[in-house]
């Protein structure tokens, strides 16, 4: 038996539940209360698609100095679900603790003789004090976090707290959950020696942030940022978004005296739907976005092809899944870049935006909208499942109350009665930009024909080479403009020089940080830098040839980020290489420093190989 | 024939509308379509109709899909934005514009290929919400543009050029829309001006879903014997249910109709519907016998045509929405940034 882990604030708890038991919220409130108690923290929800009976795990990563990446391996595991149990006992690590309910017993050899095994009788408990199955149901969950409480010594004011605060307006049901609570913690303080070698202590290290979804984050994003038109379809796991943005616009964009509403909102009938009102709406002048996944993606492509044409703003919310197909549904992938990048028949490309956190999904989905209309054209916010379904710590949202709204090149009425010249495809400015109109301006100025197929400069049908391939180098000058003014990407240094940088973006960023730290300790320095948009800007192709090696790092099969930037910089791809993670779960810290550890193996002893006969 | 310009100039003593426009103004560029094309009249009709409505041109917003039909919203109101969208979505695209500018006119322009095959679904959905437009089906039940494929709406024994027989049913635009829930629903034939525009003019001064099925033979690939949807064809089995007459006035009903063949039809703006009806059983008000009477008739080889059903007060998508009454196009950060005070609200409950 290896010693049991010790550790104060820096380990891992994960639940293993059966979906639809009601666990969900008790799992929350473990997660809540550490917080709480100034250590920060993160959760994970892995679930099934399903809504009652298959296995759901939660898993709340707790660390002191803010790695609150996904680790891997698991610390202690609350195990409540039989069907998952042997998968469940087989992630502790050794020295980790179980904890089971152990009402029924269970033979020695179901367990592992290298951990801490921790049965309690939370059914006999329960069904002691209730005789209602659902109560017995719901309050076991509130049990095993009594007994949780007082095995890592929590705060329990703070719990109460929550607990108020979780059934405010339900009063009634406050004090049955204190008293389940107190249920649990009563048996753990006579039955067992509290606390465990996992311990919390309170500390003051969460400070003012806050732990919300990126799916909420990005529709209070656009509210933000202006948005009045919502179209979509529901799909998981982009439907919370699309939900949020209604919950949020109900409080917020009321007009204060009829209390009608600033906003619309049409789950409509399908995906090429959504993107069909988003550009309608656009193109008569209201800020307007989709939200979706993968296969909404796919069912958008002759529309994305359409408004970039067409030269229409649209923004397309992606919260990506585990695909191709319908894949893994409730699982998290960065699979979609290519799709995204080049959606779409013929030549097309596409800005992308790469939010690492809740917090930047907020920023970039108004900068989205901003970016859309300024570039007139479709804008992806390249978001995934892990950050957009998952509770993060992230710095408190802000807003510049100075800030105004970019609504790009619009010609209104006085522009056009002056007789300023109207070409909708003309590039006045030289940066591929050109002037639009809103239907309805002016009574005999600035009306045009807006069409898929080829036109001239002035919007008139044309089926000519030369004024196809005008347009279409227009249209590349206009990506060039683009590249100027989406988020930059961010570079950290290493401690020491180095000829080895790493890339990365979106949600690999946590475990990222912690593998650098722990690559650190281990004497492998890297520069990194964290891509934030597409097109690429220089800074990218600066990086790359600064480092002799690139290690990119993604949550997909076949390194699309890579063939990405292969593509667009014209870079050897011998220099970057793949760092890839794609079960659905979402990248680990270890998975990333046991990559990049054994490639520098292999590249460090390649001479020696190589000298061998 | 783009190359053609039509000629500014016209006749000084052209007729002019209340906004001083004439005729001319509602005209768009050069027909492209085949010589004789029943497009081509529904087209006029539409002139003609915002012509007379003294509509303003450039406060209409007309989008198409793909097709021949679609491709006709070039050749009308060249002072109105159009949008030629993609093959059967027109009605989305039109529902967004919609909500992002609820005072705008919206005139969709569809075929029976656009919108009976590949974009049934679509026009089904826009119907059932109550978008706030014309929905103009201009149905000839064959594919023009890519020579002379059936249509979903053509019917079920009918014979292509090429000799080819349709075994499949048809799709019936009209019954759909009245069980979908259309406000205003109509059936006409390009060839019948004299019915068609009065209905289109109504049509746009209805507010909720307004749709009209127009019979538009195709004199390339679907004007033979044989066809149900040729000329000749519709002449002869044309059932109008009723000739309205259309009125912007509010003053009072003209009485010297004989009693039981006038109908009066007051709009949510006040404009009046006259209805001169030709089949004395037939009450455009109530939809399900309306859908009956559609089918008794189709039975028995007719195409029936006029105003099928109407509901002056049914209400529009932006009603059932509770948008606000400015276009949702007109606000700025005033109106739609709850600002730095609710952020931080928002950020103390998340804590």
């Amino acid at each position: 038996m290896p010693q049991p882990i010790k550790s104060v604030n820096d380990f891992v708890v994960k639940f293993a539940n059966v979906n639809g038991s009601g666990s969900a919220s008790a799992n929350a409130l473990f997660a809540k209360s550490v917080l709480r108690m100034g250590i920060p923290a993160s959760s994970r929800n892995i679930f099934p698609s399903n809504i009652q009976g298959l296995p759901t795990w939660f898993e709340v990563r707790i660390n002191d100095h803010d790695h609150l990446g996904r680790r891997g391996g698991v610390d202690m595991m609350v195990a409540m679900n039989p069907q998952t149990w042997e998968q469940d006992i087989a992630e502790i690590e050794p020295g980790g603790y179980l904890l089971y309910d152990a009402t029924k017993p269970m033979p020695a050899s179901r367990f592992r003789d290298d951990i801490n095994v921790i049965g309690a009788p939370l059914t006999e408990i329960c069904n002691r004090t209730y005789s209602d199955p659902r109560q017995r149901q719901l309050f076991k969950n509130i049990i095993y976090l009594g007994v949780l409480s007082a095995l890592l010594d929590m705060d329990v004011p703070a719990i109460e707290t929550l607990i108020g605060e979780q059934f405010r307006g339900k009063d009634s049901l406050i004090k049955p959950n204190l008293h389940a609570l107190q249920l649990g913690r009563d048996w753990a303080i006579q039955a067992l020696d509290c606390p465990l070698g996992l311990r919390l202590e309170p500390r003051d290290k969460v400070g003012d942030r806050i732990f919300v979804s990126g799916n909420d984050a990005a529709a209070l994003g656009a509210v933000y940022g202006g948005a009045t038109v919502c179209a979509w379809y529901p799909i998981t796991p982009s439907s919370s978004l699309a939900e949020a943005f209604q919950a949020h616009c109900q409080r917020m964009r009321r007009e204060p005296d009829s209390k009608k509403r600033r906003y619309a909102i049409i789950q409509a009938e399908d995906e090429l739907a959504s993107i069909g009102m988003v550009i309608g709406a656009a193109w008569n002048g209201a800020r307007a976005f989709t939200a979706t996944s993968g296969p909404g993606i796919s069912l958008m492509q002759e529309f994305i092809g359409l408004a970039y044409f067409a030269e229409i703003p649209a923004v397309i919310f992606d919260i990506q899944r585990g695909s191709p197909s319908t894949g893994m549904p409730t699982r998290t992938q960065q699979a979609d870049i290519i799709s995204a990048a080049y959606a779409s028949h013929g030549d097309t490309k596409h800005v992308l935006l790469f939010p690492q956190d809740p917090n930047e999904s907020f920023t970039f989905a108004a900068d989205a909208l901003d970016l859309a209309d300024r570039l007139q054209t479709p804008v992806f916010v390249m978001m995934d499942l892990d950050i957009g379904m998952n509770d993060w710590l992230v710095p408190p949202l802000k807003w510049d109350p100075a800030r105004q709204y970019d609504r790009g090149k619009i010609m209104n009425f006085e522009d056009l009665d002056s007789g300023k010249e109207f070409g909708r495809y003309l590039d006045v400015d030289g940066d591929g930009i050109p002037y639009r109109t809103l239907p309805g301006t002016h009574p005999t100025r600035g009306a045009y024909f807006t069409r898929g197929t080829t036109k001239d400069r002035y919007a008139r049908y044309t089926e000519e080479g030369p004024a196809y391939v005008d347009n279409m180098q227009r249209l590349l000058e206009k990506f060039e403009t683009a590249k100027r003014i989406v988020p930059r990407p961010i570079r950290r240094d290493a401690i020491e020089q180095t000829r080895y940088g790493a890339i990365y973006f979106g949600s690999t960023a946590p475990a990222m940080e912690e593998a650098l730290d722990l690559l650190e300790a281990r004497g492998i320095h890297l520069d990194t830098l964290r891509v934030r948009a597409f097109p690429f800007h220089d800074d990218i192709l600066d990086f790359i040839t600064s480092h002799e090696r690139i290690f990119l790092v993604e949550q997909n099969r076949d390194g699309q980020m890579r063939t990405l930037v292969t593509t667009e910089l014209e870079v050897d791809p011998a220099r970057l290489v793949p760092i890839l993670h794609y079960d659905g779960t979402p990248i680990t810290a270890r998975f990333i420093v046991k990559a990049i550890a054994d490639m520098l193996a292999v590249v460090t002893l390649a001479p020696l190989r190589k000298a061998l006969p | 024939m783009t190359y053609i310009v039509k000629p500014r100039l016209h006749h000084p003593k052209l007729p002019t509308n209340a906004l001083g426009y004439t005729h001319r103004d509602y005209e768009g560029s050069v027909s492209t379509l085949c010589a004789g094309c029943g497009h081509d009249s529904i087209s006029a009709a539409i002139i003609q109709a915002c012509f007379e409505l003294s509509l303003p041109p450039h406060r209409i917003a007309k989008l198409s899909g793909i097709g021949c039909s679609s491709k006709t919203p070039t050749y009308f109101l060249g002072q109105s934005h159009g949008f030629n969208s993609v093959h059967g979505r027109m009605p989305s695209v039109l529902t967004g514009a919609n909500l992002a500018n609820r005072d705008l006119i919206y005139l969709g322009v569809s075929g029976d290929g656009d919108s009976a095959s590949i974009g049934l679904g679509q026009f089904a959905h826009c119907i059932r919400r109550g978008v706030d437009m014309v929905y103009i089906v201009e149905n000839n039940g064959v594919y023009g543009l890519t020579k002379g494929q059936f249509s979903a709406t053509a019917d079920k024994g009918s014979s292509a050029k090429r000799g080819a027989v349709n075994s499949d049913s048809p799709i019936d635009l009209v019954a759909m829309a009245l069980q979908l829930g259309a406000s205003y629903v109509a059936r006409s034939f390009s060839g019948d001006k004299a019915q068609l525009v009065p209905l289109i003019k109504a049509a746009i001064q209805h507010k909720g879903a307004a749709f009209i099925d127009v019979v538009s033979p195709c004199v390339a690939f679907n004007n033979h014997p044989g066809s149900t949807k040729s000329f000749d064809y519709v002449r002869d089995h044309n059932e109008a249910v009723n000739q309205l007459d259309y009125m912007v006035e509010r003053d009072a009903i003209v009485a010297d109709y004989a009693p039981g063949t006038v109908e009066t039809v007051m709009q949510h703006d006040g404009s009046m519907l006259r209805l001169r009806k030709l089949a004395l059983d037939y009450d455009p008000h109530e939809r399900i016998s309306a859908l009956t009477y559609l089918q008794q008739r189709q039975a028995a080889g007719e195409v029936v045509t006029g105003l099928l059903f109407v509901e002056a007060d049914h209400g529009d998508m932006h009603g059932y929405l509770d948008t606000v009454d400015s276009p949702l196009n007109t606000l700025g950060e005033a109106e739609l940034c709850p600002g730095p005070d609710l952020l931080e609200r928002y950020n103390a409950a998340h804590r």
